[in-house]
C-alpha cells in the first residue's frame, strides 16, 4: 500500500433540517415553544423573558443582571440551600442570568424528571424569595468582579471598549451587569420591583426542547402556569446611536504588559437590518474564520498574535462591531496598521471566488453542527422569540447564506464598517506605545483610566 | 432512578500497523466527528525542550506533503467542518466535525500529517509557529492574572524528576531552542500509528468505513516502539502540607488546594470524583455553601479533578476570596470544608444529589458527536478499550458513602494537601 495523494471528493450529503417546533400562546400571553427531538433521553427547558439591561434606567444599570441571579437564591417556599438542593436532586443545575435583550432561566434534566424540573423552574420565576442577605450577596459579590477586571486585560478591554462606543447619557455606556456606582444604589427593593414590573407572562416564551411529547407538555404547562398573570410591560427603548462620529483612540496604561489586547470598531447595526447575511459572510472573510483576512494577516504572516478575529455582535438594538486581538507589546502599533490595511481592503473590491466560498460552504455546512444538543437547539428558539425573528429563519438561513454575492459582500463592507468613526483601545505599557500610536493619527488620542464609567 | 437507555454502540480494531481504531456509529444526524489522539504530551519532552509537544502541535497545522501551510484549517472549514488540537500532560489530541459526505476528506488530512509530514517543515513555518506559541504564552499565561497556575500547581505537586513537573506551555527560552532536528525527532518517535487512537463517531457506513481507514491510513509504516516515559509512580499523599506563595498583578487573593488521589479510571477514582463534586460543583456543594453563601469568605469556589491517568491525579480546589477578606482566613475555611468532609463523611442524601448530577451531566455531554469520539478516545488510549464509555454511569453508581469516607481519611488530610496561594503584589488585598 502506498499513500494516498489524491484528495477525496465529498459524497452526497445527507438532508438536515432543523428540529420542527410548535409555536403557541396562552390566554395570559405567555408564549409556547416546543421541540421534540428525541436523540438522547433529555430535556432543556428554558424560560425566556423579554427583560433585558436594555430596557434598565441608567441609574439602576445591573438590576436586571442581579435580579435574575437572585432567582437562583431561593423561592417563598425553598431557602437558598434547600432550592439547590432541590435541583441536584432532580439531576439538574439552574442557571439564570440576564443579558442586553433577555433573560434567561434554564436547565437540562434526564426527560423522566421533566415534570419535576418544569414545576421548579415555573417556580424560581414566579416567586422569588428575595432574601436581602442573598440580594447583598450577590451585589458584593458584583462589585468583586468589577475589582478583579481591573487586573484582568482582556476582560476589562472587551468592556471599556463597548462602553465607549455609545452617549453618556444611554443605558448602553455603562457594560451589561452594572458599575461600581450603580450597583452600589441596588438592594433587595430595586430587585422586587423590576421582578413586579417586568416579569410578566406576555414578556415570556418557555422554550422546551428535547425527549417530550408536545400534548404531556402543553397540559403540564397549562396545569401550571395558566394562572401566572400580571399586566405587560410598557414598550421601551434604548439611545443606540454612537458617543463620536470621527476617529479617535484610547490607551489604557498596564505598565510592563508584555501585551497590549487590541480593539478596534464602532457600534454596528440592529438585528432586524436587512443587510443581516451579507455582513455574516462579509464578517467570515474579513476575520470570522479561521483564515480570515485578518487571522491569517496577524497571526500567520507577522506572527503578531496567537489569534485575531472580527465580530459583528448581534442584538435587537445596534451593537458593537469589533475586531479583537492580543499582540506582543512591541509591535502593537504595526498591528494596528494591518488590522486597519485589512479594514480598508474589504471595502476597495469585492473578495474572489474562493474567499466567498470559503466562508459560505462553512457557514452553510456547519448549520447541523450547531444544533447537536437540546440546550443548543433551546438557545436557537429562545433567539426566535428575543431577537423577533421569523419561524422560517432557521429553515432559510442555509439558502440566504448562500446567496450571498460577492459584490454583497463589498457593498455590506461599504455600507457597514465605518472608517471616518473608527474607535480604536489599546490596553498596554503605555510607555512602549504611546508615541508611535499618536504618530498614526488616528483622530484625537487620549489616556483613559480603568474606572468602570 | 432514571429509565435505564441502550448503550452507545461500540467497536474496536487494529490496523497491521498498529493503529487502534474505534467506531460508534449514530445515524441521527449527518454529522461525523473524526479524533485522533496521540500517546505523547510534555511529559515526553527531553530536558531544555520544555514547551515541545505543544510546538509540535502548532506544527501539524503547518501542512504536509500533499497539504499546503493551513490548508488544513482552509478544507475543513469550506467542507463546513469544525476543528482543533490540544496538548496535554500525556496526550495531544486532533479532532475534525464535519457533515458526514465528507469523512474521506478528514481521514485524508489527517492521514498525510501522519505519513508525511516531515517533506513539509520548514525553518520559516518553525520560526512563525514558535512566535506564535510565544504570544500564545503572554495570552494566556503571562499577560492573565492568576494565569500561572496551571504551570505551578503542577510543579508543586510533582518533584522536579517527574514527567509532570514541568511547563507545558514552556519557557521562551526552550522555545526560543526548538529546531527543525528536533521537530524529526520528536515526529519519528511519537507520531506513529501504533502510538495513536483513532476514533469515528456519529453518521458512517459501519460496512464502509473501516475500509476508508485501511485505504488511508494502512501504508503509514509503524514506528519503533515509543520510548519509555520517566519514572510515573509517586507516593499515594504528599506526606506533609506543601505550600507557595505567588505575588501577581492581581485584586484579591486566590487559592489553589491540589491533594493526590487514585488515577483516572481506576476503582478509587469515582469516589474521588464524587468527593470534588460534593465539594465543589454548582451551588449546593459544600464549598459555594460554606464560604460563598454562609461564611462569605470566598466571591467563587469550585472543585475538579486533573483526570491524570499516570502516577496519580490531582483533586483540586480553587476559591477566589472575597475583597477585605485576608488569604490565611480563605485558607483555613477551606481547610474546614475538607475537614468536616474527612471527619463525618457524607451527609444523607448528599451523594444520591450528587450522582444524579454527574448522571445528567454525561447523558449531555454524549449529546454532540466530537465529544462521544474524545471519550472514545480517551478511553482507548489510557486503558485499550473504548467500550469502558458505557460502564461510566454505572461506576459511579457504585460509590457508596463507605467508599467517600474511607477516600476522605485516606486523602483529604492535612498531610495530603498542596496550597498555591495567589496574593497581590503590594502585599494588601484591596
Amino acid at each position: 500500500m502506498s499513500a494516498v495523494v489524491v484528495r477525496p471528493v465529498p459524497g452526497r450529503s445527507r438532508p438536515y433540517q432543523f428540529p420542527s417546533f410548535e409555536r403557541m400562546t396562552l390566554p395570559n400571553g405567555l408564549e409556547l415553544i416546543i421541540a421534540p427531538v428525541r436523540r438522547l433521553p433529555l430535556v432543556t427547558i428554558r424560560f425566556v423573558l423579554d427583560v433585558g439591561a436594555r430596557q434598565e434606567p441608567r441609574d439602576i444599570a445591573g438590576v436586571a443582571s442581579l435580579t435574575a441571579a437572585v432567582l437562583a437564591e431561593g423561592t417563598e417556599r425553598l431557602d437558598a440551600g434547600a432550592l439547590a438542593e432541590e435541583f441536584e436532586r432532580l439531576g439538574g443545575s439552574l442557571s439564570s442570568y440576564a443579558t442586553w435583550d433577555a433573560t434567561h432561566v434554564r436547565t437540562t434534566v434526564l426527560s423522566s424528571r421533566l415534570e419535576g424540573a418544569l414545576a421548579l423552574l415555573s417556580e424560581v420565576v414566579r416567586k422569588p424569595a428575595f432574601a436581602p442577605r442573598e440580594v447583598d450577596r450577590l451585589k458584593e459579590e458584583r462589585l468583586a468582579e468589577l475589582l478583579e477586571l481591573k487586573s484582568e486585560p482582556r476582560g476589562l478591554a472587551d468592556e471599556k471598549f463597548s462602553s465607549f462606543l455609545y452617549k453618556q447619557s444611554s443605558r448602553l455606556s455603562i457594560q451589561e451587569g452594572g458599575s461600581q456606582r450603580t450597583v452600589r444604589q441596588l438592594s433587595v427593593n430595586e430587585c422586587r420591583e423590576w421582578h413586579a414590573s417586568q416579569f410578566a407572562p406576555s414578556a415570556t416564551a418557555l422554550v422546551i426542547a428535547g425527549d417530550v411529547d408536545v400534548d404531556k407538555v402543553m397540559k403540564l404547562t397549562s396545569d401550571g402556569l395558566a394562572d401566572w398573570w400580571s399586566p405587560p410591560q410598557a414598550p421601551s427603548g434604548v439611545d443606540d446611536t454612537p458617543d463620536r462620529e470621527y476617529a479617535s483612540a484610547r490607551l489604557l496604561d498596564r505598565p510592563g504588559a508584555p501585551q497590549s489586547e487590541l480593539r478596534l470598531g464602532h457600534v454596528g447595526l440592529r438585528r432586524d437590518h436587512p443587510d443581516y447575511f451579507a455582513v455574516v459572510v462579509m464578517n467570515a472573510i474579513l476575520g470570522g474564520v479561521f483564515n480570515s483576512r485578518i487571522n491569517l494577516n496577524l497571526r500567520e504572516k507577522n506572527a503578531f498574535t496567537y489569534g485575531a478575529f472580527s465580530s459583528f455582535e448581534w442584538r435587537r438594538d445596534a451593537a458593537p462591531f469589533l475586531v479583537s486581538t492580543a499582540v506582543a507589546t512591541p509591535v502593537t502599533v504595526p498591528a494596528i496598521r494591518e488590522v486597519i490595511a485589512e479594514l480598508v481592503r474589504i471595502q476597495s473590491g469585492p473578495p474572489d471566488e474562493d474567499e466567498l466560498s470559503l466562508s459560505t460552504s462553512y457557514l452553510d455546512g456547519v448549520f447541523p453542527i450547531r444544533f447537536e444538543t437540546t440546550d443548543a437547539i433551546a438557545g436557537a428558539l429562545a433567539s426566535l422569540r428575543t431577537l423577533r425573528l421569523g419561524n422560517d429563519f432557521y429553515d432559510t438561513y442555509r439558502e440566504n447564506i448562500r446567496a450571498v454575492t460577492a459584490d454583497d459582500v463589498m457593498r455590506a463592507a461599504q455600507r457597514h464598517i465605518h472608517m471616518d468613526r473608527l474607535q480604536v483601545l489599546a490596553v498596554g505599557d503605555r510607555a512602549q506605545v504611546e508615541p508611535a500610536l499618536r504618530d498614526l493619527n488616528l483622530g484625537p488620542t487620549s489616556i483613559v483610566g480603568d474606572d468602570d464609567e | 432512578m432514571a429509565t435505564p437507555r441502550a448503550a452507545l454502540p461500540i467497536q474496536t480494531s487494529r490496523l497491521e500497523n498498529g493503529l487502534l481504531v474505534t467506531l460508534s456509529p449514530d445515524r441521527t444526524a449527518p454529522i461525523v466527528a473524526v479524533n485522533l489522539w496521540y500517546h505523547v504530551g510534555s511529559a515526553n519532552e527531553r530536558e531544555g525542550r520544555t514547551g515541545f509537544a505543544h510546538l509540535f502541535e502548532h506544527m501539524l497545522f503547518q501542512g504536509s506533503e500533499h497539504v499546503a501551510a493551513n490548508e488544513h484549517f482552509e478544507l475543513i472549514q469550506r467542507a463546513g467542518g469544525t476543528l482543533n488540537g490540544s496538548t496535554w500532560l500525556d496526550r495531544t489530541n486532533y479532532f475534525e466535525t464535519v457533515p458526514s459526505q465528507q469523512l474521506e476528506l478528514a481521514l485524508w488530512l489527517e492521514a498525510d500529517r501522519m505519513g508525511r509530514l516531515l517533506p513539509a517543515m520548514t525553518q520559516e513555518k518553525l520560526d512563525t509557529q514558535r512566535d506564535v506559541v510565544k504570544n500564545e504564552r503572554r495570552w494566556s499565561v503571562d499577560n492573565q492574572p492568576y494565569g500561572s497556575w496551571w504551570e505551578k500547581l503542577p510543579a508543586l505537586c510533582f518533584p522536579p524528576s517527574h514527567p509532570f513537573h514541568h511547563s507545558l506551555m514552556g519557557s521562551m527560552e526552550d522555545l526560543s531552542a526548538a529546531s527543525l532536528d528536533d521537530v524529526a525527532a520528536f515526529f519519528r518517535a511519537f507520531y506513529t500509528p501504533d502510538n495513536a487512537v483513532l476514533s469515528i463517531a456519529g453518521d458512517v457506513d459501519e460496512s464502509e468505513v473501516l475500509t476508508l481507514v485501511d485505504r488511508y491510513f494502512g501504508w503509514i509504516p509503524r514506528g519503533n516502539g515509543r520510548p519509555a516515559l520517566g519514572a510515573m509512580d509517586v507516593s499515594t499523599t504528599f506526606g506533609t502540607a506543601l505550600r507557595e506563595v505567588v505575588e501577581d498583578d492581581v485584586a484579591v487573593p486566590r487559592v489553589f488546594v491540589a491533594m493526590r488521589t487514585p488515577v483516572f479510571g481506576s476503582e478509587g477514582y469515582y469516589a474521588a470524583s464524587a468527593i470534588a463534586a460534593i465539594l465543589g460543583t454548582g451551588r449546593g456543594s459544600r464549598l459555594h455553601q460554606s464560604l460563598v453563601r454562609e461564611r462569605q469568605l470566598a466571591s467563587a469556589a469550585s472543585a475538579f479533578t486533573f483526570d491524570l491517568a499516570k502516577g496519580t491525579d490531582l483533586l483540586v480546589i480553587d476559591a477566589t476570596a472575597r475583597p477585605g477578606v485576608s488569604v490565611e482566613a480563605l485558607e483555613q475555611g477551606i481547610g474546614d470544608v475538607l475537614d468536616e468532609l474527612r471527619d463525618k463523611g457524607p451527609r444523607a442524601g448528599e451523594l444520591d444529589r450528587v450522582l444524579a448530577q454527574t448522571e445528567t451531566e454525561f447523558v449531555t455531554s454524549m449529546q454532540g458527536a466530537g465529544d462521544r469520539a474524545e471519550q472514545l478516545s480517551r478511553f482507548a488510549t489510557y486503558y485499550g478499550d473504548p467500550a469502558l464509555l458505557n460502564e461510566q454511569v454505572a461506576r459511579y453508581r457504585a460509590v457508596t458513602d463507605h467508599r467517600i469516607g474511607a477516600m476522605g481519611s485516606d486523602r483529604l488530610g492535612p498531610d495530603n494537601r498542596a496550597s498555591l496561594v495567589y496574593v497581590p503584589r503590594n502585599g494588601v488585598a484591596a
